[in-house]
């Protein structure tokens, strides 16, 4: 169902140095309506670089970028994005209606004030100047100029930071409505848990790599392993010897386990110990896969190393 | 497959408004800007041109050019330079960038408010001229130094644009101040050139005070003598030189 939707945006190939480090080494991207697309890596792994490239602040130094078919710098391009960036930097002393009011008037179609505001949560906000905003409140102010213009993709880095977890839901609420209406969503985030409860497909970057792509399932698919948790007399270095157990580990009175598959380990448990309680079995997250994917390639390129 | 971008029939010319506004009202809430900006040019022509005149009116109508020159060159440096430094800084250059705000809109909207704040102080300096200084000027005098102040803030936004875009939010002041106030003393604008060693009035043409200050001058009949078109030439050249090197750091900036 995600290869007949329509491409909004589209990196081909793209690749973009600063001086001798490869930011971006021949990313291809496509970000599509009514999905979330959440682009997950590590510090210097090139998210900020993609979203520059889309957003027409860079320039790839080789291949393709394209925002509805056109280049990101036309204006008419932009003006079917909505854009929160990691830090905004609005003027203190404007008021919460006077950046509405300015950022509407960049779009053709924009948003009523009364919709903004309750998009993101401003009720009540309007008259207060910016700079006397709390962190939360500023990040939803920015969420709100993101929004006014009824964009068909929207980009959001890191939008939750700074917000507690109430207003952190409401954001969330708000950015699958806009999904459900038809927009298209590029996410980065620190949160995995916020990309496991958004996205629809999560790209994995790497040194300026693609290194995974799929559905929050099919990313966490990469790592088979189960997490199982109980409280046992079991040692864990008794435990670390079983087949199939690859990490044992003592924490207070659980033990954790990390095992290729739950069933013949937590077995094998339940013989040695009838006394143990508690049991949990979890499947690996997008955390532990994320972790994953990003460590092989630490180990890949440290074997290429060791190989030269 | 990809949806090509609908011709979007929007025109710019609110975002324009909306860019004016924003930076009118930000830079009018903001005392820091507005006391200095047009405070010092106001209370050195009050000190010096007014309380301190024994030239029967001479110094009051001299320096009426000069401190209009002055504070007008203030606003030019010190609006555009420290503000795009600042938000360069806070990432908003950035974000505007990333939004669809028409080309230029900032800009413009700084140069117009630099404009604005050439016009009070010019206001300001008349009617103190007129009134407690009793300085009497022909109507097109009055006219000639206001247009001159309002125009000659442009080559120092300019320069300021450029400085903003080279050093950052902390330095910028600084820099700028280092600027200013040893080229307006070099300029001419405190002090009659005739009146300081020979030297300086010799190589004051290097300064681009001292064209705007020579251009008020000629207002009132105490410039040096040089053609009005070299002045003019000279801090046309300037704008157009620190527009073209600072929009190209603003550009290459990510």
């Amino acid at each position: 169902m995600h290869g007949n939707r329509d491409v909004l945006a589209r990196l081909q190939q793209a690749t973009k140095s600063y001086g001798k480090v490869r930011a971006l080494d021949g990313l291809d991207l496509s970000l599509r309506a009514g999905q979330v697309t959440s682009l997950l890596g590590a510090n210097g792994a090139g998210k900020t670089t993609a979203i520059g490239l889309l957003l027409g602040l860079l320039r790839a130094d080789s291949g393709s970028v394209e925002l509805f078919g056109q280049d990101p710098r036309e204006l008419a391009a932009r003006r079917r994005i909505g854009v929160m960036l990691q830090t905004a930097g609005l003027p203190e002393r404007l008021r919460v209606g006077e950046l509405l009011a300015q950022a509407r008037s960049y779009y053709p179609d924009a948003r009523s004030i009364a919709d903004c505001v309750a998009l993101a949560g401003l009720d009540g906000l309007l008259d207060r100047p910016y700079g006397k905003l709390s962190g939360g409140q500023q990040r939803r102010v920015q969420f709100a100029i993101a929004v006014c213009g009824r964009p068909a993709l929207l980009f959001l880095d890191e939008p939750t930071t700074g917000l507690d977890i109430d207003a952190r839901q409401k954001l969330w609420q708000a950015i699958r409505e806009l999904v459900a209406q038809g927009s298209g969503v590029l996410l980065t985030t620190h949160y995995l848990e916020e990309a496991e409860a958004l996205s629809d497909r999560v790209v994995v970057l790497d040194r300026g790599k693609l290194v995974a792509e799929g559905s929050v399932g099919e990313i966490r698919a990469h790592v088979s392993q189960r997490r199982v948790r109980c409280i046992t007399a079991v040692a864990a270095d008794v435990a670390a010897r079983w087949p199939g157990v690859r990490e044992a580990l003592r924490d207070g009175e659980y033990l954790r386990l990390v095992a290729d598959a739950a069933e013949p380990v937590v077995r094998r448990l339940l013989d040695a110990d009838p006394d143990l309680h508690e049991l949990e079995v979890q499947r690996a997250g997008l955390a532990d896969a994320f972790l994953e994917l990003t460590r092989n390639s630490d180990d890949t390129t440290l074997q290429q190393k060791e190989a030269a | 497959m990809s949806i090509i971008a609908q011709p979007a029939v929007h025109s710019s010319w609110r975002s324009y408004v909306q860019e004016a506004k924003c930076e009118a009202l930000q830079k009018l809430r903001e005392p820091a800007y507005c006391l200095p900006v047009i405070g010092f040019p106001v209370l050195f022509y009050l000190l010096f041109g007014v309380l301190l005149d024994k030239g029967e009116g001479k110094a009051a109508q001299y320096l009426l050019a000069t401190y209009g020159a002055f504070g007008v060159i203030g606003a030019g440096l010190f609006g555009f330079g420290v503000s795009i430094a600042v938000d360069r800084e806070k990432g908003l250059l950035r974000l505007k960038r990333a939004l669809p705000v028409p080309p230029g809109a900032l800009l413009l909207a700084r140069m117009a408010m630099a404009m604005l704040f050439a016009a009070i102080i010019s206001l300001v300096l008349a009617v103190i001229a007129a009134t407690a200084a009793g300085v009497a000027l022909e109507p097109s005098q009055w006219i000639r130094l206001f247009v001159i102040n309002v125009l000659g803030v442009l080559p120092f936004c300019a320069i300021g644009l450029f400085v903003g875009s080279v050093v950052g939010g902390s330095a910028a002041p600084a820099l700028l101040n280092m600027l200013y106030l040893p080229m307006a003393f070099l300029s001419g604008l405190w002090l009659p050139l005739t009146l300081l060693p020979g030297v300086l009035s010799t190589i004051a043409p290097a300064w681009p005070a001292y064209h705007l200050g020579q251009l008020a001058l000629k207002v009132v009949g105490f410039d040096a003598g040089q053609p009005i078109g070299m002045h003019v030439g000279v801090l046309a050249g300037i704008t157009l030189l620190f527009f073209v090197l600072a929009q190209r750091r603003l550009s290459a900036a990510e």
